[in-house]
């Protein structure tokens, strides 16, 4: 009996102790997934159809990061510094981005079905980049032809959205419709302007919209590195208000935040992100939704954990899967918006079946 | 802190909802809403929170007009508890209390808040399920911990939408208690839309009676809660009689004559 009674005392005094404990246990993992992350990456460097040996790839890093020191063969630098990290080191930003858009997506719109491309971004770059693959032309030329042009599509579709949404205090369910709409919309575009399209145009836009991250370039990675960390940290530093956002509108008026300006702003910027990856990957699905969701499943809702844990397990995600793409077929590859979905949707299912069990 | 609401008209889709609502709140007040479904109990509060802006009239704090005191400041000033929680994912007791002190807190909250938090989570008796995620418990502890965040928020005034509906008796003699205290101890002043008009009867120093978006009365319960005004407030038959000093109602059935 006093034993009981001293527990119950003991725990009643420590009960702030106790949540912080709580709290730090959700940081395990992130700690978990950063180290895993760069193991991946050495991995996935490593991994591939050609020939080439693990001390012969590393010998290669450390000369271009090193010079003078080291000194490896011309195949061994091709395929590190040429084919496999530009690929993995966008896996790394894309599935950082769509990771943390996904999550912030659900809680904006408090709907856990939503997801980076909930507002039609994937179709209207899909359409962006069709019209410039298929007439040759966009706003602006040269050799960012297709990529400014899925860009620039993608941010006038949000736009759309945004300004059809404000007049009615960007209520989430207005939103979504409003996205689904414009999803359709763009998808019917796209459809009609490739039935009447060459064949081998039509293929080119079709593999542009599965998703893949062959096609990336330095110079790509270069462009989009800043606006994805931006972004990132913008919604990272905005994570207690994304907290009190789902607690619901009334509320979180009444905690003095402004809700209406609050969404839009995160949207815009959850946009940006997003179509500053879909334009030089094509639309990769399926990361956005499973990331956060399995996060949750492990850390809860708070944000200032979960933003970051989805973003690493985006991460990794499509680092394995763009390293599975790559291999299982070789030496054909695969786009990786499939491997993505095929891998995710059996993880997701399975994890929440356990849950629920 | 002093309130003071004059003409206050919200229109929603041009049916009027509250027609020149106009009174007085002073410090340590405990003041019961009342009145039928739809007749804008909650709609008066949430225009005093500003979480809906009124068409029309003025809302002073302290002398100020509301509309020139900043959202962070009106956070301050008054904590809102609604109805129910409308959060989407999990969120655990504790982080949900600890978001009554986002108006005094950043990004991260410090010791204060936390030790804010644990002595809240101890006066409303909800040590047991502290770190349970709140969409799991019973709508009466629900709505324990939703009062509770509300209190974390420390400010002089609470606007409380029947914040004991889904609560078992024992649990709003409870609930009761603590907020008397609160205005007693801590002289605040709350604002309470409730149904239960033998509670309000019982603990609250002025009703409100409000009927299609007018005061129909107003003043101490005793005044308030006469087998007329009842009876043409909620078209009701019902016997008053007084019970240790209290004013008790008890309903016999719907009236014939009026509505």
């Amino acid at each position: 009996m006093t034993d009981k009674n001293l527990l119950n005392n003991d725990r009643r005094d420590s009960l702030k102790n106790q949540y912080v404990k709580y709290t730090y246990r959700k940081a395990i993992l992130i700690i978990v997934l950063a180290p895993l992350l760069v193991f991946l990456i050495g991995g996935a460097v490593s991994i591939g159809s050609a020939e080439v040996s693990w001390g012969q790839i590393y010998i290669a890093i450390m000369e271009r990061l090193f010079p003078g020191n080291y000194q490896a063969s011309r195949l061994s630098w091709l395929v590190v510094w040429e084919l496999r990290l530009p690929r993995v080191i966008m896996g790394l930003l894309a599935g950082l981005g769509l990771g943390m858009a996904g999550g912030v997506m659900q809680s904006v719109l408090r709907n856990p079905l939503a997801e980076p491309y909930i507002l039609g971004i994937a179709s209207s770059a899909g359409f962006g980049a069709s019209l410039a693959i298929l007439l040759g032309k966009g706003l602006i030329g040269g050799q960012y032809l297709i990529i400014t042009n899925a860009f620039i599509f993608a941010l006038i579709c949000s736009g759309i959205i945004f300004a059809i949404s404000s007049g009615k205090r960007a209520k989430p369910d207005t939103v979504i419709l409003i996205g689904v709409a414009m999803n359709f919309f763009f998808q019917a575009m796209n459809t009609l302007m490739l039935y009447f399209a060459d064949p081998d145009a039509v293929k080119t836009a079709m593999f542009w919209m599965v998703g893949d991250l062959g096609r990336v370039t330095w110079q790509n990675i270069a462009l989009t590195t800043p606006v994805i960390l931006l972004c990132c940290t913008f919604l990272l530093w905005k994570a207690n208000d994304i907290n009190i956002l789902d607690a619901g509108d009334d509320y979180a008026i009444s905690l003095g935040v402004r809700v209406p300006k609050l969404r839009i702003t995160l949207m815009i910027i959850v946009s940006l992100l997003v179509s500053g990856i879909v334009c030089f990957t094509g639309a990769i699905g399926f990361v956005g939704l499973v990331a956060p969701h399995i996060c949750r499943i492990f850390i809860g809702g708070d944000n200032r954990f979960l933003l970051p844990a989805a973003g690493l397990l985006g991460a990794v995600l499509l680092i394995t899967a763009d390293t599975v793409a790559r291999t299982i077929i070789s030496p054909a590859i695969l786009p990786v918006g499939i491997v993505t979905t095929f891998l995710g949707v059996p993880l997701l299912i399975y994890l929440i079946m356990q849950k629920k069990g | 802190m002093k309130l003071k609401l004059k003409d206050i008209e919200f229109t929603y889709s041009s049916v009027p909802v509250l027609n020149k609502i106009s009174f007085e709140v002073q410090d340590t007040e405990f003041i019961g809403i009342i009145g039928p479904n739809g007749s804008g109990k909650s709609t008066l509060i949430k225009c005093i929170d500003q979480i809906l802006k009124p068409q029309g009239g003025t809302i002073l704090l302290d002398g100020e007009t509301i509309n020139n005191i900043k959202n962070n400041d009106i956070a301050k000033a008054f904590a809102y508890v609604p109805q129910k929680t409308d959060t989407v994912f999990s969120l655990n007791v504790f982080d949900a209390i600890l978001m009554g002190r986002t108006p005094h807190s950043g990004w991260r909250n410090n010791q204060y808040d936390l030790d804010m938090v644990e002595k809240v989570i101890k006066r409303m008796n909800l040590e047991d399920i502290a770190l349970r995620d709140i969409k799991e418990l019973s709508g009466g502890q629900q709505q324990k911990v939703l009062i509770a965040r509300a209190i974390a928020q420390q400010t002089k005034m609470l606007l409380l939408d029947e914040p004991v509906s889904n609560l078992d008796i024992r649990h709003q003699l409870e609930v009761m208690d603590i907020l008397v205290e609160l205005v007693r101890d801590e002289k605040l002043s709350l604002i309470m839309v409730i149904h239960d008009l033998n509670l309000a009867s019982r603990f609250m120093n002025r009703i409100i009676m409000m009927k299609d978006g007018n005061i129909f009365a107003a003043g101490s319960s005793a005044e308030v809660f006469s087998e007329t005004n009842i009876s043409q407030v909620y078209g009701v038959d019902v016997k008053i009689i007084e019970e240790e000093g209290f004013v008790h109602i008890i309903p016999f059935r719907k009236a014939v004559c009026s509505l």
